[in-house]
């Protein structure tokens, strides 16, 4: 039986901007993954409990304050923290051109902008899940 | 035993994860590992949540879990969303309504997809619940998708089926008795603050007068306005009171036995499908037998036979 790729997209911090978030858990879903979606404002240890309870292959960050160099860092650091290793992190939103070198170094491996097509975030999952 | 069931066994979240996504899978390691859970179950009681779309279920299932978690009960939440059957992705947006709860350790939440089947449950449903029992749950909330007429498999796997409705459905009472009003154990009218709940309450209350056919209980009929926390300590009182009621009567074991029979049957048949649509010598046969219904050269009823008369003998 064929394994469904599982995905958490989930807003973190003080940003109610959620349409871009909304669409992209559309196209996932409507590309056959299973999207959880857990909603506004959540913290590093929300958003990381949740995975591990979903048990999904991929965490979604969506972030349009500006705030993502460190709230996008903190999910990463703690998932490295708790030693959870087989879960790919990609980000979205408003991120300058520079910072994004540094996240991909810190873990978000797939950063995409405004403009982005849909259907290359779902190419960009299917060939990186690590499990 | 099992190094992931010993894991289970304590508590752990990841390995209780891991398990449910094998059951979720159809995993061939799922087999030998639900051989080792089985026996550590039973002490887990489960609430099914049910009731049409946008009643309030998964706030409604937020408070009672902070409820009983001021009991110092554990919670285990399964909440099913519908699986689309055009590309087999699911969206699954119960968590909205309960990230409060995500880092308290006590409770367990798990969203999963209907995965093509009907009645409201996913397949791997019983599995789940027997994981979530197993880890040490005292409580385990099923919340079933946003339901219509006959969405009610969810009694097969519930000690307690909590039925909600809004204010306001009025005629629709009439068009969802045939099926879902049949099986609460209890009634709740959420979002109590909107206008209407008394005729709605009336029109509950008219029904449970001309179909219950159980002398010794009568349905209660609860208000709640979940968003506000109100009616929910009484909600519990009612379902504690349901479970005592099940347990004196002697319906607990009943009950109890009806759901491995639920269970069984899920297992054989999924293990069925399993067997004749995808080994391959049966796939040619099946697409050849459609083929030859669709000119007319076969009739329904003899191409089942066909396939089932290889299995049979």
């Amino acid at each position: 039986m064929e394994r469904k790729i599982r995905v958490l997209v989930a807003k973190p911090g003080l940003d109610g901007h959620d349409r871009g978030a909304k669409i992209v858990a559309r196209a996932l879903r409507d590309a056959g993954m299973e999207v959880v979606y857990t909603g506004l404002h959540q913290t590093a240890e929300m958003i990381v409990e949740s995975a591990v309870q979903e048990d999904v292959d991929v965490i979604g960050l969506s972030l349009l304050s500006g705030a993502h160099m460190t709230l996008f860092l903190d999910v990463t650091q703690l998932l490295k923290k708790k030693g959870i290793e087989d879960v790919l992190v990609v980000g979205g939103g408003i991120i300058p051109e520079e910072d994004v070198p540094k996240l991909k170094k810190a873990g978000v491996t797939g950063v995409f902008g405004p403009g982005t097509h849909c259907e290359e975030i779902v190419e960009f999952i299917r060939k990186n899940v690590k499990r | 035993m099992n190094e992931i069931v010993a894991k289970v066994l304590k508590g752990d979240a990841r390995s209780i994860a891991r398990l449910i996504t094998l059951a979720e899978n159809n995993d061939p390691d799922v087999m030998s590992a639900m051989k080792d859970i089985h026996p550590h179950t039973g002490n887990a009681y489960v609430i099914g949540i049910t009731g049409v779309m946008g009643s309030g279920k998964s706030t409604l299932i937020y408070e009672l879990t902070r409820e009983y978690r001021q009991q110092g009960l554990k919670v285990g939440i399964i909440a099913i969303d519908p699986t689309s059957p055009f590309s087999g992705g699911a969206l699954l947006g119960d968590r909205v309504r309960m990230m409060e709860l995500a880092t308290d350790d006590g409770v367990f939440i798990r969203s999963m997809g209907t995965r093509g089947m009907l009645g409201g449950l996913t397949s791997a449903v019983y599995d789940v619940v027997e994981i979530l029992d197993a880890s040490g749950k005292d409580i385990v909330m099923v919340e079933t998708v946003g339901i219509g007429q006959a969405e009610v498999d969810v009694i097969k796997i519930a000690d307690t089926t909590l039925v909600v409705l809004v204010p306001g459905l009025g005629d629709s009472i009439q068009t969802i008795k045939a099926g879902v009003m049949e099986i609460a154990d209890i009634f709740v009218v959420n979002k109590a603050d909107r206008s209407g709940v008394e005729q709605t309450i009336a029109e509950i209350e008219s029904y449970i007068d001309i179909a219950n056919t159980d002398r010794d209980r009568k349905t209660p009929v609860l208000s709640t306005i979940a968003k506000e926390s109100k009616g929910i300590s009484e909600l519990i009182y009612e379902i504690d009171k349901h479970r005592e009621y099940l347990k004196k009567t002697k319906r607990f074991d009943a009950q109890r036995r009806k759901r491995y029979e639920a269970e069984l049957v899920e297992i054989i048949r999924k293990r069925l499908m399993d067997f004749i649509f995808d080994e391959p010598k049966f796939t040619g046969k099946v697409e050849s037998l459609i083929d030859q219904m669709s000119k007319k050269e076969v009739d329904p009823y003899t191409a089942a036979d066909e396939i089932l008369g290889k299995i049979l003998k």
